[in-house]
């Protein structure tokens, strides 16, 4: 474990240590992202990747996105993290790192889906769990968990049946307290106003 | 687990057809709701004649937004959700999940929950192995393997509505424990399962491995290269099959798993022969493992009784007690309490490893939760291997594959 930290730290002295609680972790610029993930893989064994996301910190941080890898070592049985950030909240882009992991072409196609992260050198950058038309991207922090209302995939579909993809009922939900707010509003209970006749509906 | 017969390579024999045949391309589309794509996977060919030259799956028909409902409830709250990843081994899915929210409070559960969490999970990748074996042996036109297969998962699920009330849909791990204790006999009857189970598991796999229609349909056909697994980030069964020795039981045990004696079930050329072949070993493999913990069951507490601010209070003492009444509401309504920070957890579960990536800020709620589920990554391997085989060897592929597309839609 500390062979792989001395090894990065000696040979990538861009990247710094990521706080973590489990396995090494690294923060890295999105230009040397690429060049550490290959060293990883050629020279410390970390040959399979198996995760790739990403993190929206919310539209007011600066940056925005942070895109990250988890890499195993089929040799060495043991896991690290790799994250970096994305220098454009408005557009941001990511290399790619499909030329070294094929495995990396459905993770970086659901990661641009889910948050329109464009990943550089992507040989086919298509939404994969959402429809291709879809206008919105779900997992970023402004989008509501109830969906906002859209067009249904195939327009004549849509024509036929003059049906759009709508607003989720929430029933007042989510049914969750926020801690620090008085007890009196902070209840689940208190957010689901559909009891509540006299209060105006949430 | 050498194969002794050879059979002529399908995709090589289909490659080679004389020219005389070559035919127009044409475009055709398999699924979302075609019977052997299991689910709502949907598959773009282009094809020349009988033969794929382009594949493209199209996955999301069961997207539920899974991670962005994780944003907006507690740790505990999420638990019915994990029962929806992979439907088939939903015990399997809420013990990983617990697990990677304990790795996160760096919570140690008592031996009893670690045991209990492994018998239920083998009892789990018991169950997903006997219909991802019954639905393959469907697909390739053997159907009382089926039929077997369901009485003998029946049973599993009649054992497991005793433990958690439910067959399906178990919810049975909470954040630092599980959601019950064992009733009592209960053991015994999983014990008694295993002993009538084995003799029926040798006889449902005679009906297969040496059968003639079986082998022609799945010798040589589908087959991954060890580097191609590991680049395309398989796991489970359809890693092991192509000979790459990665069980994280093994490898990084988690949950007590390193107190159990099993072997890991390894293919040898990577075909869906060899992937039916390391299922039907797992399924011997956990009995074993599920017949060690009923005998070394441990007792005392099933949930992390110092763990005040996450595992809630026992329900006698939360109407008789004050404090215990507060804790209680404290844990419903805000969450169970987690540091801030992040952790990556994997499990190996039936279909492969399920990882759950969490990013906390602290307090109840995950800021970020990410679910690495293994079908979807096993899936991605299907543009590559499609190519060069028949349709009808698609369905053999994705039969052996044994995907779950609640799982890989989330």
């Amino acid at each position: 474990m500390t062979d792989v930290a001395a090894a990065v730290a000696k040979k990538f002295p861009s990247a710094s240590p990521r706080p973590s609680l489990d396995c090494p972790a690294w923060n890295v610029p999105a230009v040397d992202a690429i060049a550490l993930l290959r060293s990883l893989r050629n020279e410390s064994g970390y040959d399979m990747l198996v995760d790739v996301t990403a993190i929206d910190w919310s539209a007011e941080k600066s940056p925005r996105f942070t895109v990250v890898w988890h890499l195993y070592s089929t040799t060495a049985h043991s896991y690290v993290r790799l994250a970096s950030d994305c220098a454009s909240a408005a557009d941001p882009v990511m290399p790619s790192a499909t030329g070294l992991w094929p495995a990396a072409n459905w993770h970086e196609r659901e990661t641009f889906d889910m948050f329109g992260i464009k990943f550089s050198g992507h040989p086919d950058l298509r939404r994969i769990l959402m429809w291709d038309t879809y206008p919105y991207f779900p997992l970023r922090k402004e989008f509501p968990l109830a969906g906002i209302p859209t067009d249904l995939p195939d327009p004549d579909i849509a024509a036929g049946m003059k049906a759009k993809v709508i607003v989720a009922p929430m029933a007042g939900g989510p049914f969750v307290a926020t801690p620090g707010e008085p007890m009196s509003d902070a209840e689940p209970r208190a957010k689901d106003e559909s009891w509540n006749e006299g209060r105006p509906k949430a | 687990m050498a194969n002794e017969f050879s059979f002529p390579d399908t995709a090589a024999k289909a490659a080679n057809l004389p020219k005389e045949f070559e035919t127009e391309k044409m475009s055709l589309s398999m699924g979302p709701s075609h019977p052997s794509t299991h689910g709502v996977l949907r598959i773009q060919f282009e094809l020349d004649g009988e033969v794929v030259t382009k594949a493209d799956p199209v996955v999301g028909y069961l997207h539920r937004g899974d991670e962005k409902i994780a944003e907006n409830m507690t740790y505990n709250q999420f638990v019915p959700y994990t029962d929806r990843l992979d439907y088939l081994a939903p015990l399997a899915n809420n013990a990983a999940y617990a697990m990677a929210v304990e790795r996160l409070a760096k919570l140690e559960v008592p031996p009893r929950c670690q045991a209990i969490r492994v018998l239920t999970s083998e009892m789990a990748r018991v169950s997903a192995h006997l219909m991802g074996l019954g639905a393959y042996g469907i697909d390739v036109g053997a159907w009382t393997v089926f039929m077997y297969t369901f009485t003998e998962r029946e049973k599993l699920y009649t054992l497991f509505e005793k433990l958690t009330g439910a067959r399906f849909t178990t919810s049975y791990s909470r954040i630092g424990g599980v959601a019950r204790d064992l009733p009592p006999g209960w053991l015994e009857e999983v014990g008694a399962f295993c002993d009538q189970f084995l003799p029926i598991l040798d006889e449902i796999l005679a009906l297969l491995t040496r059968n003639k229609i079986f082998l022609d349909r799945s010798v040589g056909v589908g087959v991954i290269s060890k580097e191609d697994a590991i680049a395309y980030g398989l796991s489970g069964p359809n890693l092991r099959g192509s000979g790459v020795a990665l069980d994280l039981r093994k490898d990084r045990p988690y949950s007590g798993y390193e107190q159990y004696d099993f072997d890991i079930a390894v293919g040898s050329t990577g075909d869906c022969y060899d992937r039916y072949l390391v299922r039907g070993e797992e399924m011997k493999q956990s009995i074993r493992i599920i017949r060690q913990v009923i005998a070394k069951m441990p007792g005392g507490d099933w949930f992390a009784r110092d763990a005040r601010k996450i595992f809630a209070p026992p329900k006698d003492k939360v109407l008789t007690s004050m404090e215990e009444l507060i804790n209680n509401f404290m844990i419903v309504t805000e969450g169970p309490q987690m540091p801030a920070g992040e952790v990556y957890f994997e499990a190996e579960n039936p279909k492969g490893t399920l990882g759950f990536y969490i990013v906390s800020m602290g307090g109840g709620v995950p800021y970020r939760l990410k679910i690495r589920s293994p079908s979807f990554c096993n899936l991605s391997i299907l543009p590559k291997l499609c190519v060069g085989h028949m349709v009808s060897d698609v369905v053999s592929i994705l039969g052996s594959l044994d995907f779950v597309m609640g799982e890989c839609d989330r």
